[in-house]
């Protein structure tokens, strides 16, 4: 009995042993899958599974296959961090593409950054993810796309010149550091230009009603209004303002971007995003063929990436070329590499500066009824 | 409800003492009554300086003070009955706005004559669409609300009342995260799709249709065919309510039951019947006001029945829990306080000011407007 037994642990210790000599690359995907923005959280986990299966394609990263784990953290704070610290601890991953939010991005970029995890968020704009307190940058934390301080001065100096606006009117959510940033930026820079900000309202993220607000904007008679949240706070503000008879032109930023914007509801307005699909630079061309051979819409019909996918897309291709050029799964020398990486994006060529932020363009997108129009490229 | 008056007077030959209050007592009343001079000064100026601007935000007020009456109907009926505060009320209501946005969006119900009948005028089938779809909604709501009542409140009759309270919170809960699992509701917003189209109109020298991509004229004031639609619905609920409780035999049932139960018992009421029927009926109104908040709020989630809720509790305290006109005045005064807190404030105090207005009710008269005190049982 004793000599079966030790047989058998014999047998399962070379089992074990050979199953851990598979080595794979484990790279999670923290995406808000549920909660007030799903379809960021479906185009980014789309966009990074896009350029995971393409490397796994042709071979893998350093000869090890690619493993995504995709985890829900809901653009929200509290799920995100128990995400990351689920991936890191439990699944024992060395990078993270995500979140989306800057809300959640900013304390798993603590997380990540403490722990050694190179952390590349696509979409989150606030300075402070990359940044701490002190203003040095973190480590082991970047992004792939430019941050709200470019974000907002962009919409004021398209308001300023295209829009011709002179007077313009905030609103924002306070508790949202994406929001706020903006909103900020946006007040900070238009001033500067010469306009002049008739009114700074504020409202909670699970607000419904905006008349009281809408009231105000009418009363002040801006000529824009920067609106720069996410899609589902635009759908009800505009389409509330559309009701009231409102004709003054929203503006925003890329939580604009989402197939669920109602285009009827916020015609008329524009807002600063990461790329446009109708960009006819040769990378977005094939990139958009891939995607929509891929994921298909409810109908059928082949999906057109959205700025979200695409940043998730470039954001894993930066890792993977990262961990490529640093020869090594070592996150040390991975994000020694990418600190000076000279990337070829879908949304841009993509190198960072000193606080690990990338040096691109905007473009601006016009909403029409029918649909979202290119309107101009904004260079830094 | 009303009680009959019983109090005899009773002839005291002992000198009448007034009981010396507090020093302490009348600054807080004088500190109470300060803030409330001043804030009637802020409305009052308001007023004056911008007319137009007050009477849109007046218009946005009666719009959600219309809908908590709806809610806190249901409150104030349940706690006169039972004197549980139900708390699982905001979540019925949430659950009619859910059953509405399906039969909307999922299976197209407010078009069925339409669809069923060729050649039926499309204005007449949405009418009879729509009202289809509130009914269904209030029946979900009504079934929804009995079974919660026979299942978790009415095995607590006599246990102490902090137990059916502590359910009644644990059924809230439950009723939001087991909507927000992605089976049932799913946690996310969901942009509600209207029955029916919104209508709006502005007063400036004279009332005028608001056409698409024309601005009415920045002094003018503006309301849709929802604010008409959700005062209109209120009100017949009142005046349903009035009438059920006061002309039908159900509602002097309703009434001796709130009174004293166990003599109504002893009278040969169904008290338990009674009881599921006052439940019923309060989770039909809440039902309706569900439906009438989606239409004029459009984005719908498990925990949108949260704050209405609380608020409309508020409401229902403000006015005297227990009575049925308190109900609506109450929540009149919450919806203006809350509309008048978002345009001249700000938007995020406005729940801040709607519980200070709770505290302030329990401080100073927790009866409420209309409330009788709790009759002492001899």
């Amino acid at each position: 009995m004793k000599r079966l037994v030790v047989v058998l642990l014999v047998l399962l210790a070379v089992v074990a042993f050979q199953a851990s000599a598979q080595k794979v690359i484990k790279v999670a995907i923290l995406a808000p899958l549920s909660g007030p923005v799903p379809t960021f959280g479906v185009s980014t986990r789309d966009g990074a599974l896009l350029a995971i299966e393409e490397w796994n394609a042709k071979g893998g990263v350093l000869g090890m296959k690619i493993q995504p784990i995709v985890e829900d953290s809901q653009c929200t704070p509290d799920p995100a961090v128990n995400a990351a610290n689920k991936v890191i601890d439990q699944d024992k991953v060395h990078y993270i593409i995500g979140e989306v939010c800057s809300k959640a991005s900013i304390p798993v970029s603590e997380i990540a950054n403490a722990k050694g995890v190179i952390q590349i968020s696509p979409t989150s704009t606030n300075p402070s993810v990359t940044v701490d307190a002190a203003g040095k940058a973190k480590p082991y934390i970047f992004r792939a796309c430019f941050i709200d301080p470019f974000q907002g001065t962009v919409g004021a100096k398209f308001a300023i010149e295209k829009l011709k606006a002179k007077k313009a009117f905030i609103m924002l959510d306070q508790a949202n550091d994406y929001v706020k940033g903006l909103a900020e930026f946006f007040e900070a820079s238009f001033k500067k230009q010469g306009g002049t900000i008739v009114g700074k309202e504020s409202y909670t993220a699970t607000d419904t009603d905006f008349a009281a607000i809408l009231a105000k904007i009418k009363t002040a008679r801006p000529d824009v209004v920067y609106l720069p949240d996410y899609y589902n706070i635009v759908n009800l503000a505009t389409k509330q303002a559309k009701e009231k008879g409102l004709q003054v032109p929203f503006m925003g930023g890329d939580g604009w971007d989402s197939s669920d914007l109602d285009l009827a509801a916020s015609a008329g307005g524009y807002f600063t995003n990461h790329y446009s699909p109708e960009d006819p630079r040769p990378e977005v061309k094939n990139f958009v063929k891939a995607y929509g051979a891929k994921f298909q819409d409810d109908s059928g019909n082949a999906k057109v990436p959205d700025a979200l996918a695409t940043l998730a897309y470039d954001a894993t291709n930066l890792m993977l070329q990262a961990i490529k050029e640093a020869g090594a799964d070592d996150t040390k020398k991975v994000s020694a590499t990418l600190a000076k990486i000279k990337f070829n994006g879908v949304s841009g060529k993509i190198t960072f500066d000193a606080s690990h932020n990338p040096v691109k363009s905007a473009t601006i997108l016009a909403v029409k009824p029918d649909g979202v129009k290119f309107e101009a490229v904004v260079n830094p | 409800m009303s009680n009959p008056s019983a109090t005899a007077k009773t002839v005291s030959t002992a000198p009448k003492q007034r009981k010396r209050r507090a020093p302490l007592a009348w600054l807080g009343r004088a500190f109470l009554i300060l803030i409330g001079l001043y804030v009637l000064y802020v409305i009052v100026s308001n007023l004056i300086k911008d007319f137009s601007l007050f009477a849109n935000i007046f218009t946005g007020g009666l719009q959600l003070g219309f809908v908590y009456a709806l809610i806190a109907l249901g409150y104030t009926m349940v706690y006169g009955i039972v004197r549980l505060i139900n708390f699982a009320h905001g979540d019925v209501f949430m659950v009619g706005a859910f059953v509405s946005y399906y039969s909307v969006a999922r299976f197209k119900l407010h078009l069925w004559p339409a669809a069923v009948i060729q050649g039926f005028p499309p204005v007449l089938s949405t009418l009879l669409g729509s009202i289809t779809v509130i009914l269904l909604s209030m029946v979900v709501c009504v079934l929804l609300a009995v079974t919660i009542e026979r299942v978790a409140y009415k095995p607590l009759r006599d246990a102490p009342r902090i137990a059916a309270l502590i359910t009644a919170i644990g059924m809230s809960f439950f009723l939001e995260f087991f909507g927000a699992l992605n089976f049932v509701f799913s946690p996310r917003f969901i942009p509600y799709e209207r029955p029916f189209g919104v209508v709006a109109w502005f007063i400036s020298k004279g009332i005028h249709l608001v056409v698409p991509g024309e601005e009415p004229p920045s002094d003018s004031v503006t309301f849709s065919n929802i604010l008409l639609l959700i005062i209109a619905a209120s009100i017949m609920v009142q005046l349903v309510l009035q009438f059920l409780v006061r002309r039908t035999k159900i509602g002097m049932a309703m009434r001796a039951t709130s009174f004293d139960k166990p003599t109504a018992r002893l009278m040969g009421i169904k008290v338990d019947r009674v009881i599921s029927f006052t439940f019923a009926i309060g989770a039909a109104f809440a039902g309706l006001g569900g439906v009438l908040y989606a239409i004029a709020y459009s984005s719908i989630w498990t925990q949108l029945g949260i704050l209405p809720g609380l608020k409309a509790f508020v409401a229902a305290v403000l006015g005297g829990i227990g009575s049925i006109p308190g109900a609506l005045v109450g929540a009149l005064i919450m919806g203006q306080a809350e509309a008048l807190t978002m345009g001249y404030i700000s938007t995020p105090m406005r729940d801040a000011v709607a519980f200070t207005i709770l505290i302030v009710v329990l401080l100073v008269r927790p009866t409420g407007i209309f409330g009788e005190p709790e009759k002492e049982k001899a």
